[in-house]
């Protein structure tokens, strides 16, 4: 039930972006996607609405890149209460840190190791 | 007064310049295109064992301009003179090409026209009587162009169904003022038409008033009519492109029975390139295989070819700039003579 | 005033750009003789503006100026009506998007993504990490596995099919990073691989960092 929950909003969530590539007059290429839902996921954070979406579909809401900017909100508000302004300046990098030191260090792992190969 | 100046835009040329050899080298995918058997070297992998897809790139121009060469038993050194472009910035293809070869250059960007625009601006050089001999190269390469003007080939991106898949191969001309075989007889210098189509992965619509355009000023300074042609070619329009092109001619009431794209013809319906190929190697592969083939058949007698380009830069696209576009045509007759 | 060369006045000039206007503001299609006149007319216009400027100086300037912008604006807004009509009739051919297919791939990619990311957050979770560790370690697992799809040059394959179920997952993200700096290896590491790998995760990390200070800000003041 819980793999069945994440697989339809993960779904579901990715649906709503092929819509926006598709069906919108603009050029919105895959850096306006990822942007987009960052921006879209830390604000519907800030508001408290993406909590109940983990709590309902888990990695459904988790691995879509608001699941990023959700975490990133829940970063700075976590640091302004535990740090006060500091931790509203560093709070959101220190949640994501991880995620994005793997990404930077596998990339340069990966682009010495691999060529492109069109 | 200019005495080979037919009205507005085209040039007749009295001495014949004449296409006296030519090549084209491809990659993979066009290798296994419908015109596959055509190109004289496929290459096995885009790389041309190379290790950047520039030198690839590079590396297919040099070898059509050599192959054109051989045919007729000639080396670079007697070449008067080198025509060639490309889609890179600073065409370094071209360039990188030119300094192997060791000739006298004049380097050239017209986008994907740039092939018709050599060939016009041979014409020009080889009636006005500054030169005997001539080769003209252009090329693109799908991975370059991408790299440059798009995504890293190895993002996962959607292309969209009016996107152009740009050819990856490079074609080459001998153009000499003597011999036999297929004549220049007109060159017709395109105007920039900018319809406001801004998206880049559109670029058929964006071409497709340039071709009218040319197509048109071409019928007037002439006097001729689309039937005076077995076809009338353009470069890359693509299979939409090709559609407006169509559209534009049937409301000012041109006949559109013979008209045809090289970018409709190099790949077929089954290779995902979605509205067909693109970029100065489509033109200058499909022209040397396969309408040059036809030509010296003897099952094309004249054909009015033309060149279009897009020319954006990705600078522009990031600013929201519209698609200038070109188009440039030539004439082709077979006079006979050379098999 | 008194710039009278080849019977034109600035005078003329500027009843002429009045009368344009009117004209202009109908937006309707010229036919193309119609079309070239009047851009021969503004062309002609505009160079004797434009050299008037150059002549001029202090207020005379400025007037001069105006009226040069004042016939750009006219050669923009003369072309206007003939591309809206030549866009209508290339955007009737174009193919149609297969919105339906792309939307029910991105819908059935995305899912799986995440559904093995709950699988993998699962099994965290049994090996007895906490929720937050848990789903930190899955995305990392994640990111991983994408880089290395993203290194066999897979991830470019199932993008194709996928759309933005494949952007949009930090798989996508991760993607995107590996492979900007794997295409720019040949530039070298400090401006190709270093500079590049940021070019989409860049834009990423600036806005939604900047969105979480915001949102952390409001949340001090207000709490």
């Amino acid at each position: 039930m819980e793999l069945l929950k994440a697989f339809i909003l993960g779904g579901f969530i990715c649906l709503i972006g092929q819509l926006l590539m598709d069906l919108t007059p603009f050029n919105v290429t895959p850096g306006h996607i990822l942007v987009g839902y960052v921006t879209c996921g830390a604000i519907l954070s800030g508001l408290g609405l993406y909590q109940p979406l983990i709590d309902w579909g888990g990695a459904g809401a988790a691995i879509p890149l608001s699941g990023f900017g959700h975490s990133l909100a829940q970063g700075a508000i976590e640091g302004a209460k535990t740090k006060g302004l500091l931790g509203v300046i560093g709070g959101g990098l220190e949640a994501t840190a991880v995620g994005i030191a793997t990404a930077i260090g596998l990339g340069l792992v990966v682009a010495s190791l691999f060529k492109p190969k069109g | 007064m200019a005495q080979k100046k037919l009205g507005k835009q085209t040039f007749k040329f009295s001495s014949n310049p004449i296409i006296s050899s030519e090549a084209a080298v491809v990659g993979p995918m066009e290798g296994k295109g419908p015109l596959g058997e055509k190109y004289d070297m496929v290459l096995d992998n885009t790389f041309a064992g190379e290790n950047t897809w520039e030198k690839a790139e590079q590396k297919m121009m040099q070898y059509s301009m050599e192959l054109a060469l051989e045919k007729k038993g000639f080396l670079p050194s007697d070449l008067d003179i080198y025509l060639a472009g490309d889609l890179l910035n600073q065409i370094i293809s071209a360039n990188f090409t030119a300094r192997f070869l060791n000739t006298p250059f004049l380097g050239l960007y017209g986008a994907c026209s740039t092939l018709i625009e050599g060939l016009c601006v041979a014409g020009i050089l080889l009636d006005g009587g500054f030169v005997d001999r001539i080769g003209v190269s252009a090329s693109s390469h799908h991975n370059t162009a991408e790299r440059q003007y798009r995504y890293p080939t190895e993002q996962g991106t959607q292309r969209p169904m009016t996107a152009q898949w740009t050819v990856t191969g490079s074609g080459s001309f001998v153009v000499e003022n003597s011999g036999s075989g297929v004549i220049l007889t007109h060159a017709t210098i395109g105007k920039i038409n900018d319809m406001g189509i801004s998206n880049a992965n559109d670029m058929g619509s964006a071409m497709a008033p340039a071709a009218f355009d040319t197509i048109k000023a071409h019928l007037q300074d002439t006097g001729r009519k689309p039937d005076d042609y077995d076809l009338i070619v353009t470069g890359d329009l693509g299979l939409l492109g090709s559609n407006v092109l169509k559209e534009m001619m049937r409301r000012e009431k041109i006949s559109v029975d013979n008209i045809t794209d090289c970018g409709t013809l190099v790949y077929s319906s089954n290779q995902d390139s979605h509205s067909g190929g693109s970029g100065c190697g489509c033109s200058a592969i499909v022209l040397s295989s396969h309408f040059m083939g036809k030509l010296l058949a003897g099952e094309y007698k004249k054909i009015f070819f033309v060149g279009t380009g897009a020319l954006l830069s990705p600078i522009t696209s990031f600013q929201g700039e519209s698609i200038p576009s070109i188009a440039h045509g030539i004439v082709l007759e077979y006079m006979g003579g050379r098999q | 005033m008194g710039n009278v060369t080849n019977g034109m006045t600035e005078e003329k000039i500027w009843k002429k750009v009045k009368q344009r206007e009117k004209i202009m503001s109908r937006s309707t299609l010229l036919s193309n003789l119609q079309m070239s006149e009047y851009q021969n007319e503004l062309q002609k216009e505009h160079q004797k503006a434009l050299y008037w400027e150059t002549k001029a100086s202090g207020e005379e300037k400025i007037r001069f100026t105006n009226l040069r912008n004042e016939i750009e604006i006219q050669q923009m807004l003369l072309v206007k009506p003939k591309q809206e009509a030549y866009k209508a009739i290339a955007n009737r051919l174009a193919p149609k998007q297969t919105v339906v297919k792309n939307t029910i791939m991105a819908f059935i990619f995305g899912g799986i993504i995440c559904t093995i990311g709950q699988i993998i957050n699962n099994l965290f979770l049994q090996g007895g990490l906490a929720v937050k560790e848990a789903a930190t370690s899955t995305s990392v697992i994640m990111i991983s596995l994408s880089a290395f799809l993203t290194g066999l040059g897979y991830y470019d394959e199932l993008g194709k099919i996928a759309g933005a179920g494949t952007i949009v997952p930090i798989t996508g993200f991760a993607n995107s990073i590996v492979s900007s700096a794997m295409e720019f290896k040949r530039e070298g590491y400090i401006y190709g691989v270093g500079a590049r790998i940021f070019t989409v995760a860049g834009p990423v990390i600036v806005y939604g960092t900047s969105v979480s200070i915001v949102i952390g800000l409001i949340y001090y003041f207000i709490k």
